[in-house]
């Protein structure tokens, strides 16, 4: 009786136990389940959606997006009014809300970093400054400081009759908006913009060269004053040869108004003030994380090589820093640009609060509006992280 | 030539270091004026402080005014002393309405009993040197359920329909069901994606991504505007409910993400070993693969927490009246208008308060748990 295997032991069970017990089958048996139970839902919930759509005589089409809006934005970066179809207004929402999304990242990573650096100041005072402000940033919810400072701004600033001038005249602040004279752009400017253009293109090429030439070499060309120089100093030398293609509305006041200029709305300034700030105190609890995660034996070791204490920040820190804080960077870019639809809440004329918002409200097209709003999300959302990847990609340590 | 003493080698006492290099004055040389960017850098930020600071502590307290009726007697307080203040007296007269919303009066005592509950559930579960925890643990089971019926009545005691809910009890209670909730359908989610399922890890990318990728405010506009279509015709749904659902969802697909994050950093040969033990895939994560993961995910976990924690102050963009609803509500009488910033002010320090317990906890328990060599 000994002599009875594992196998026979196994093949006494009934079929059934063994199929039922088995790996394959059971893999098989679940994947199908959650499949099956996912198109259950899926049909349930359309079906519920159809049967509710046709009684109260509603059907599913994109068809409004091409009837008059019938209101106003304020901020328009395209041509639009009130008679422009509700997909015209969209666009205006998409663009105000890249608009945001773009100054704010671009404010809170320049903010992010440099408070970053300075809460690892050897400085007490700075440091705990930093410190008790990015800790009372970061634990106040977003939406409270954007109504602060949208509060701020509209409760304490002047009316544009006594506005509060900045810079000669250059600058207004009033609880009606910021007003800046607007640069009016003549044929000549293309030149300028051409050479900004091949400035960029040289100093890609000239830190190309640069690089080989130190490799081969050792030698180091000043590649930043260069690319500087290029960049800035020829569209410079152009704009000032090409006669000053360039000259300036100013803002003027005109009864209760501002006319003319280039006006920041407060629900513009706040937003963007306000998402910036946030997401920089993140930002700066994440680049002193990466930067502490590089053991300080990489700095000892670079000093050891007689490298400068400013080059080892650029050639050995940073470069190593970067690699931990881009994943977290990047999903703080994505967060910001998903805060920014609480423009809703100050008025301020997103995606959100113009399609998902008014002209669903018009229209009452909930389904069509919230799925258009969902996808653009969606889509921003993909673009920024498939960025952020490719990025962190060509960042990544190259392993054996 | 004076007599001096003579020592051995090494025998020599040590003799005390130059007084500017120890005590206030060595710590102020070495933090403060260190280098001349040193020196800079604090003769600006002393210049900064002294501009913000006293500023703001005179608005905020020496200003202030603290007793009154209306926005009025505030503003006559002020003009007497001849200074621009904050008007806390508002505060103090609608602070019922900050913390119950609008939960009838005579029912009040069971919210204060709920969170009398809530904090007595919550000890045993956040500390594990309490007395009978045991006991504690198996009330910390059963206090939902008895705080969900003190809140919503029923059974005995009058029904509180869940639009008079308002206040710091909303956000609570939003909170601590979102926090509740999401945890265990995060962790599902994370080993889904992990799965080797092709079917499962398929749907659970495919959820946690969407949901990553949408703001929580237009999934809420989804719940208020197009939950109802879903649904068999003729049902309707409770909006609060409505939002405690997609609140968990959303802070779920995030707390997938951290749990991810910890179960990657688990090297393989601990699933491996688990496998050689003849452990069953349930016995193995939750014995071997989850304590560990979940132990390198708490940072995350609890930042996760304190961000849904902030993101409940979303609800009022559809129509909940949480603190910062009720008070924008209450600014809409005429005896307090234009009070705006003292009820921002005070709600930030709710938050303010409420998240940074959270983190501390997190310190002390990431603190607790090190069982590695912390350098």
């Amino acid at each position: 009786m000994e002599a009875t295997t594992q196998q026979s032991l196994g093949d006494r069970q009934p079929l059934w136990y063994r199929v039922l017990y088995d790996k394959e089958t059971r893999s098989i048996g679940i994947q199908v389940l959650t499949i099956s139970l996912l198109f259950a839902f899926f049909f349930y919930i359309i079906h519920n959606a159809m049967v509710n759509l046709e009684a109260i005589g509603k059907g599913y089409s994109f068809d409004f997006l091409w009837e008059p809006s019938n209101y106003d934005i304020s901020q328009h970066l395209i041509d639009y009014s009130s008679r422009s179809p509700h997909w015209r207004a969209a666009i205006v929402g998409i663009l105000n809300t890249l608009l945001v999304a773009v100054t704010g990242i671009i404010i809170a990573t320049v903010v992010g970093f440099v408070l970053g650096v300075l809460r690892l100041s050897h400085n007490w005072l700075i440091n705990r400054v930093v410190y008790v402000y990015i800790e009372y940033v970061r634990n106040v919810p977003v939406l409270l400081h954007i109504l602060l400072v949208h509060g701020i701004i509209v409760n304490t600033l002047p009316i544009p009759k006594n506005a509060m001038m900045a810079f000669e005249g250059t600058l207004f602040l009033t609880n009606r908006g910021f007003y800046t004279p607007k640069p009016l752009f003549e044929p000549g400017m293309w030149a300028v913009l051409i050479a900004f253009i091949v400035g960029i293109g040289f100093t890609i090429w000239f830190k190309k060269y640069a690089k080989k030439v130190q490799d081969a070499t050792g030698k180091i060309y000043p590649v930043f004053m260069i690319g500087l120089g290029a960049t800035v100093g020829l569209p410079i030398i152009v704009f000032l040869l090409s006669g000053l293609p360039l000259h300036w509305d100013y803002p003027e006041l005109q009864g209760f108004n501002f006319k003319g200029g280039l006006v920041l709305r407060p629900e513009f300034v706040a937003l963007t003030l306000a998402l910036s700030l946030y997401t920089a105190a993140f930002i700066a609890e994440i680049v002193r994380a990466g930067i502490q995660a590089i053991s300080h034996g990489q700095t000892e070791a670079a000093h050891a090589l007689g490298i400068k204490p400013n080059r080892t920040m650029q050639l050995v820190i940073i470069p190593q820093a970067l690699r931990v804080i881009i994943p977290p960077l990047s999903s703080q870019y994505l967060n910001l640009t998903k805060n920014s639809s609480l423009a809703i809440a100050i008025g301020y004329m997103d995606i959100v609060a113009t399609i998902g918002g008014i002209s669903l409200n018009q229209t009452g097209r909930e389904m069509e509006c919230m799925t258009i709003v969902l996808l653009l999300y969606l889509f921003f959302s993909l673009c920024i992280s498939g960025f952020m990847n490719w990025y962190n990609k060509r960042m990544k340590l190259v392993e054996r | 030539m004076s007599e001096q003493q003579s020592y051995e080698p090494g025998k020599h006492p040590d003799l005390p270091p130059p007084p500017n290099m120890v005590g206030a004055i060595g710590w102020i040389r070495e933090n403060l004026l260190g280098s001349t960017t040193n020196i800079v850098i604090t003769i600006v930020t002393i210049y900064l402080l002294y501009t913000i600071l006293p500023p703001m502590i005179n608005w905020l307290f020496i200003n202030a005014v603290f007793e009154g009726a209306s926005r009025d007697e505030c503003r006559a307080v002020m003009a007497e002393a001849g200074a621009q203040g904050a008007c806390w007296a508002f505060i103090g007269q609608r602070f019922q309405l900050f913390v119950y919303g609008f939960y009838p009066e005579p029912e009040r005592w069971r919210v204060n009993l709920s969170f009398i509950l809530m904090l007595a559930a919550l000890i045993p579960i956040l500390f594990d040197n309490v007395p009978y925890r045991k006991w504690g643990l198996r009330f910390s089971m059963i206090a939902p359920i008895v705080i969900c019926w003190l809140l919503i009545g029923g059974l005995g005691l009058v029904s509180v329909p869940t639009d008079k809910f308002g206040g710091f009890m909303l956000t609570l209670t939003i909170g601590v069901t979102g926090i509740v909730g999401s945890l265990p359908i995060g962790i599902v989610l994370a080993l889904g994606r992990q799965s080797h399922l092709p079917a499962v890890r398929l749907v659970c990318v495919a959820f946690i991504e969407f949901i990553r990728g949408v703001p929580l405010i237009t999934l809420l506009f989804v719940a208020s505007t197009m939950l109802n279509y879903f649904l068999p015709p003729g049902t309707s749904f409770d909006l609060l409910l409505r939002v405690l659902i997609m609140v968990t969802l959303f802070a779920s697909a995030y707390i997938a993400e951290v749990v991810r994050g910890g179960l990657q950093a688990l090297p393989k040969g601990q699933t491996e070993a688990a496998d050689a033990m003849g452990l069953k895939y349930w016995q193995s994560m939750r014995l071997i693969i989850l304590p560990q993961a979940l132990k390198i995910s708490i940072p995350g976990i609890v930042n996760t927490f304190i961000g849904l924690y902030k993101d409940t102050t979303l609800v009022i963009i559809i129509g909940l009246l949480d603190p910062l609803g009720v008070g924008r509500a209450s600014l809409a009488d005429t005896k307090w208008q234009g009070l705006s910033t003292e009820v921002y002010v005070f709600v930030a320090l709710f938050f303010f308060v409420s998240c940074i317990s959270m983190a501390r906890y997190s310190l002390y328990l990431e603190n607790k748990l090190h069982t590695g060599h912390k350098r």
